[in-house]
């Protein structure tokens, strides 16, 4: 919730009071293992929280979610079997990139499909005025030789001033 | 009596706004030069009571009048002097006001500076401009009056929400509405033409420094934001991709793109449906952006459903305003025009690809804002949206876009040539590629991507620096005859220069900060030393302090590089009675543009302290970037042809087709 300071609108809501998110005692010994669980807290979301991850939350129930990951990662979970076991308990909500499925289907494609429309209506409108605008070809000798006609009549007064 | 006379003001305006609602209108179908005058007239009234209103309500803030409920519940007496005037708009119903304020502000400028406007255009402009105003007016008046006074009036006020008790505060929600609010002028122009049925390029001249000046209020806003977050959040990140940055972020993009295509319009007089529908756009992404924001929609569809008023009253004035505006512009938009043919390669043809990118990258944002909302009111089904998204979708969209950049500007107009282009760019892809590999061996195998980041970066640098070497012939020409260019160059020139520059230096910002950040988090007790990125600091112990309205727990660290002392941070943790709650107040310590980042944590039973310590590569450079995008659009604004209030209409002087292009 913390986040709202951003616009300083939403003072309607009161900030709790701010602390660490992830503090020193609940680190791992292992940096590799530590590092992991990082990575991890940076995808998975604070439930009761506005929009923040765990790893920038401080809110109870992040830190407690924080040291169920670093629990399993301890017990030798790979980081998929972790997320796995994080949303069959909590739900598809604790992540913060959502799995591309049926309902996710235009949050993930509707950009790329976008684009790609984009680039093709580009694509369709440079051809069709290619085809609008001829272009300009040479005068057929009828042609020329009226225009000879014409310059001919006018011809006391130079056409290019000198 | 002071409330009671905001309140009137208010209501004043209200009645001023009705009547240009109507009557300029009537004036410009009627050809009624009185009708039409009363348009500039009562704009500058209108302006004139709401700015009475707003500093009646500054007035009951500053003498702490706790009658009034919203100085009750957001103010304190014992309140530094420019927080009592920041927490004006601190609340809903004061930044409500603010908003008013400077719509109305925009309006006025209009109704001074647009002399130069056809009568009827300015007219039709002016009455759009007081429909906006009049739904505002109306909110506030009717759902979020800040005027309420209280029965019984308390002896203390409820204190503004510490967080907001900073000077970002009186920094970063003015500068950010005038960039959304602002965008209302492109908007009101863009109906005016859909009313006249005509739209030419002295349109795109006269609508442009308006979106210009809106576009660098905006970024700098969006910027001061930021770091205002980053240091007051005390855990030194610097974007969320939280909904309330994403609702400034979508109307920045649109606002992008509308200012690269209104030029192709000014200067080839093409894009021009396009570009009416951008300047709805922009502005549409404002309103829903202020709908996101105030109505309680973003912390649950269900907050939403249970206090509808305020978020109804908005949702209606979006679907009339962008409702609206687009079935006009679907029913008049076909009448117009279509002018100005291009080759694909071309100037015009590489600001279309800016716009293709940075409306995607805009439609990536506003999905990802909306979905989740949109999936739980439809199903039910709640799902998160966040950073990991936004980093993953939005990056692919933005690469292209900075590469592209030093293109546009070195191409023709009508038909460019890309190998000579890139020829003339050689310079500035090796900068790039020097870069990455230096990056690579510097760096080691860490980071894949980052190195590429900034080759991307030194790369548009570079590239923006070869459009002004090109153009004033620098290193070609004698080194007196470039001067002489230079001088005579148009600011425009300059301005793309500078500003393109800009993003490319907020990229090398990111891109450092976010990978050769330094971070530690760790447990310390007195004289203990914490060491990284070959800084030591010593923590030598905490104190109690007391400000005006809060007790702060401040620690003291002394910070040592290469054996000798550089100076003290003292980061603190402040509790305030009134409201019962704390902050953490980080300490900054600049190193250049880098900046050491410390944060208190919890004071443990043993007397030890938990703290985090960063160490941030460049990050300055984030906002500084903004700062210099920002100069880029006051150089641009500053062009001959685009100088607001410019005795003659651009589009009849002969002298503007001699103008050299931009």
């Amino acid at each position: 919730m913390r986040r709202f300071v951003l616009i300083a609108l939403l003072t309607l809501f009161l900030a709790p009071g701010l602390a660490h998110a992830v503090t020193p005692d609940e680190m791992l010994k292992d940096p590799v293992l530590e590092a992991r669980a990082r990575n991890l807290s940076q995808e998975l979301r604070c439930m009761v929280c506005q929009n923040q991850s765990i790893d920038d939350s401080e809110a109870p129930l992040a830190k407690d979610i924080r040291l169920l990951v670093r629990e399993r990662l301890v017990q030798g979970d790979s980081d998929k079997q972790v997320l796995d076991f994080l949303v069959a308990r909590y739900g598809e909500f604790v992540l913060l990139k959502p799995p591309f499925q049926v309902q996710t289907l235009l949050l993930w494609g509707l950009s790329p499909l976008a684009l790609l429309i984009g680039i093709g209506a580009l694509f369709l409108m440079a051809r069709r005025r290619k085809t609008v605008i001829p272009e300009t070809t040479a005068l057929t000798p009828e042609e020329q030789r009226r225009l000879t006609g014409i310059a001919a009549a006018d011809s006391p007064r130079p056409l290019i001033k000198p | 009596m002071i409330p009671e006379l905001g309140h009137y003001a208010l209501v004043l305006a209200l009645a001023l706004g009705l009547i240009q609602a109507v009557a300029p209108l009537i004036g410009a179908w009627r050809r009624d030069e009185a009708l039409m005058r009363l348009a500039t007239s009562t704009a500058l009234m209108q302006f004139g009571f709401v700015a009475l209103s707003f500093a009646a309500l500054t007035e009951c803030y500053v003498t702490s009048d706790f009658s009034v409920a919203t100085v009750y519940e957001n103010s304190h007496s014992m309140m530094p002097l420019l927080y009592k005037f920041t927490s004006v708009w601190g609340n809903h119903e004061g930044s409500m006001l603010l908003w008013v304020l400077i719509l109305s502000l925009f309006g006025a400028s209009v109704a001074a500076f647009g002399n130069n406007l056809p009568a009827t255009l300015k007219a039709n402009v002016l009455a759009v401009q007081s429909w906006i105003a009049c739904s505002f007016y109306l909110f506030i008046l009717l759902t979020s009056n800040p005027f309420l006074r209280l029965a019984r009036p308390p002896f203390e006020g409820r204190d503004l929400n510490p967080i907001l008790q900073d000077i970002g505060l009186a920094v970063h929600p003015p500068l950010l509405y005038l960039g959304y609010v602002g965008f209302s002028i492109a908007f009101s122009f863009a109906i005016a033409a859909l009313i006249e049925g005509r739209i030419d390029a002295a349109w795109a001249r006269w609508v442009r420094p308006w979106t210009l000046a809106a576009w660098m209020f905006l970024t700098v806003g969006i910027a001061m934001g930021s770091y205002w977050a980053y240091y007051e959040l005390g855990w030194g990140g610097f974007w969320f991709w939280d909904p309330v940055e994403n609702a400034s972020l979508m109307p920045w993009l649109a606002g992008t793109a509308l200012l690269h295509s209104a030029v192709v319009m000014e200067k080839r007089n093409a894009l021009k449906v396009w570009t009416l529908l951008l300047a709805i756009l922009a502005f549409s992404l404002s309103l829903i952006g202020t709908f996101l924001v105030r109505s309680g929609v973003l912390t649950s569809v269900h907050t939403f459903a249970s206090d509808p008023t305020r978020g109804i009253f908005i949702l209606v004035i979006l679907v009339v305003f962008i409702g609206g505006g687009l079935t006009l512009f679907a029913w008049r938009a076909p009448l117009l025009k279509q002018g100005g043919l291009f080759a694909p390669i071309s100037r015009e043809g590489a600001l279309v690809f800016n716009n293709l990118f940075l409306t995607t990258a805009c439609l990536t944002v506003f999905v990802g804002t909306l979905y989740p909302l949109a999936l739980e009111a439809l199903s039910g089904e709640k799902i998160s949206v966040g950073a990991p998204f936004f980093n993953l979708t939005f990056a692919p969209l933005f690469i292209p876009l900075l590469f592209a950049m030093p293109f546009g500007p070195l191409l023709a107009w009508k038909r460019g040539d890309i190998p000579g282009v890139a020829q003339r760019l050689m310079a500035a892809f090796g900068v790039g590629i020097v870069a990455v590999a230096v990056t690579f061996a510097a760096a080691g195998a860490g980071s894949v991507l980052a190195p590429f980041g900034i080759g991307l970066a030194l790369y548009v640098m570079a590239g923006a620096l070869t459009d002004l070497v090109e153009r004033i012939g620098l290193f070609r020409a004698p080194l007196a005859t470039s001067a002489k260019r230079a001088a005579g160059m148009p600011r425009s020139v300059w301005g793309t220069a500078v500003a393109h520059f800009g993003m490319a230096v907020t990229l090398l910002g990111i891109v450092c900060a976010s990978t050769w950040g330094e971070e530690r988090i760790v447990a310390l007790k007195p004289t203990q030393v914490v060491s990284l990125a070959g800084y030591d600091l010593t923590f030598d112990g905490m104190a109690q302090r007391s400000g005006p309205n809060f007790r702060e727990l401040a620690a003291k660290f002394t910070v040592r590089s290469g054996g000798g002392v550089i100076g003290v941070m003292d980061p603190s943790k402040r509790s305030f009675a009134s409201r019962n709650s704390s902050t953490t107040e980080a300490a900054l310590m600049s190193r250049g543009v880098s900046q050491l980042y410390l944060s208190l944590g919890d004071v443990n039973d043993d007397g030890s302290v938990a703290i985090r310590v960063y160490f941030k590569p460049l990050v300055l450079l984030i906002w500084l970037g903004a700062v210099v995008m920002m100069l880029g659009g006051a150089l641009s604004l500053s062009d001959r042809r685009l100088r607001v209030g410019a005795p003659k209409p651009a589009a009849k002087s002969t002298k503007s087709t001699l103008q050299p292009a931009e």
